[in-house]
């Protein structure tokens, strides 16, 4: 869609309108003009022939751009305010990775959304198959949210209903440390929360933590463990009997 | 130039982070106490020196034009004060930010044998960009961590590792 064609609001808010501001775009109902404003003469009945209006300009553009960039910095900055607000008001540190994978569920259920619209309508399709959504979580989802595919995507070998997910730097823990007395908390429960809700939106219930195994050369290395729930392991032995 | 321990100060003056060079066979260490002490002396020194030095400032530097004469010339900046002692057995370098946190670098000495033209000037160019690494890793590493309160000893590994990459 090209530029010229969007009909910017004539200011952010109804209620700021004055007077004056009627025929900046020579289009729009101003109501401190009342219903002349509205009128249709032959510049604006030309004006709604030929263009498109848009009362939220740039969302319709950015909604399909697939890389946009915000700096690390701002990013860990503000991840490490969620941290701190969300630690004040928790009362121990399971309750802190509670509300950092509350917080986190909320973006990953309107994230897979996103990341289908980007997909496109015609080659995106529903994920019926835990294999399946998790390869779409492994690697469309992560690449979206965090511009890599995650390092490894694992079934557990003594559990029928776990798998795992293996970031080796998640992005939002790069600097954060976590002192000894905080035991086995890990910042990533957000990613997890993340994770939790792109797969409960989806329709696969299930409960992600995250967990550090640091290796060799990576210390923050992080096993974002998936425990689905039984209802989508017999739907899931279901669709492959028939 | 081989680095042989660093020190970071709060602005208060006190002693947030200290690690040596384990690699370099001259490095002895202190106790907790006596680097306490030398941190607290440094400071004290940088304090007085810098109300030896503020007629000096530049004020042409188009460094610091942006920023207020007022802050220029109070004990809290970099343009002023203690900046390097050189010394036969090791060089001592010192990088004040503007917010008051206080680098220190213990080096070796600036080799006499075989000394080039422009020598004497790379050591403190070093020097100089090691501090904007050090800086870099501290704003990275130690601001950024929700855990970490300001003006408070840095106990992070990352941190740590970090660090020990840099000046080993």
């Amino acid at each position: 869609m090209p530029e010229d064609n969007i009909i910017l609001p004539v200011s952010a808010s109804m209620s700021k309108m004055t007077i004056q501001d009627s025929n900046k775009s020579q289009f729009g109902y101003n109501p401190s003009i009342g219903a002349s404003s509205n009128e249709i003469t032959p510049t604006t009945s030309s004006i709604l022939l030929n263009k498109t209006v848009s009362l939220n300009p740039g969302v319709s553009k950015s909604i399909n751009k697939k890389a946009f960039e915000v700096s690390l910095s701002s990013l860990s900055f503000l991840f490490c305010e969620i941290v701190n607000w969300s630690h004040k008001k928790s009362k121990g540190i399971q309750d802190l990775e509670n509300r950092l994978n509350g917080l986190g569920y909320q973006i990953g259920q309107k994230f897979l959304e996103l990341s289908k619209t980007r997909e496109g309508l015609k080659y995106s399709k529903r994920e019926i198959k835990i294999v399946e959504i998790l390869q779409f979580i492994h690697s469309t989802l992560w690449k979206g949210l965090f511009g890599k595919i995650a390092n490894e995507l694992e079934k557990s070998q003594d559990v029928n209903n776990e798998y795992m997910i293996i970031d080796n730097c998640p992005l939002v823990s790069k600097f954060v440390n976590v002192p000894k007395d905080y035991g086995d908390l890990n910042c990533a429960a957000f990613i997890a929360g993340i994770i939790e809700g792109a797969l409960d939106s989806a329709g696969f219930f299930a409960d992600v933590t995250a967990h550090t195994m640091p290796k060799e050369g990576s210390p923050l290395r992080t096993v974002f463990l998936i425990k689905f729930d039984d209802s989508v392991i017999s739907k899931e032995e279901q669709t492959v009997q028939s | 130039m081989a680095v042989y321990s660093l020190y970071i100060l709060n602005k208060a003056g006190g002693l947030i982070y200290q690690s040596d060079n384990d690699r370099h066979p001259g490095v002895n260490k202190l106790t907790a106490n006596d680097y306490l002490v030398l941190a607290g002396t440094l400071h004290g020194v940088h304090a007085i020196t810098s109300r030896f030095t503020t007629s000096m400032i530049h004020s042409h530097d188009p460094n610091t034009t942006n920023i207020p004469a007022s802050r220029l010339s109070g004990p809290n900046t970099n343009k002023s004060g203690l900046q390097s002692i050189e010394t036969d057995h090791f060089n001592l370098y010192v990088f004040q930010t503007l917010t008051g946190i206080k680098f220190i670098v213990v080096t070796s000495p600036i080799p006499t044998t075989n000394l080039g033209r422009g020598e004497l000037n790379v050591q403190l160019e070093l020097a100089n960009q090691l501090f904007k690494d050090l800086y870099v890793l501290y704003s990275d590493y130690v601001m950024k961590d929700p855990f970490y309160s300001i003006d408070m000893p840095i106990k992070n590994p990352h941190f740590d590792s970090k660090i020990k990459q840099l000046i080993n």
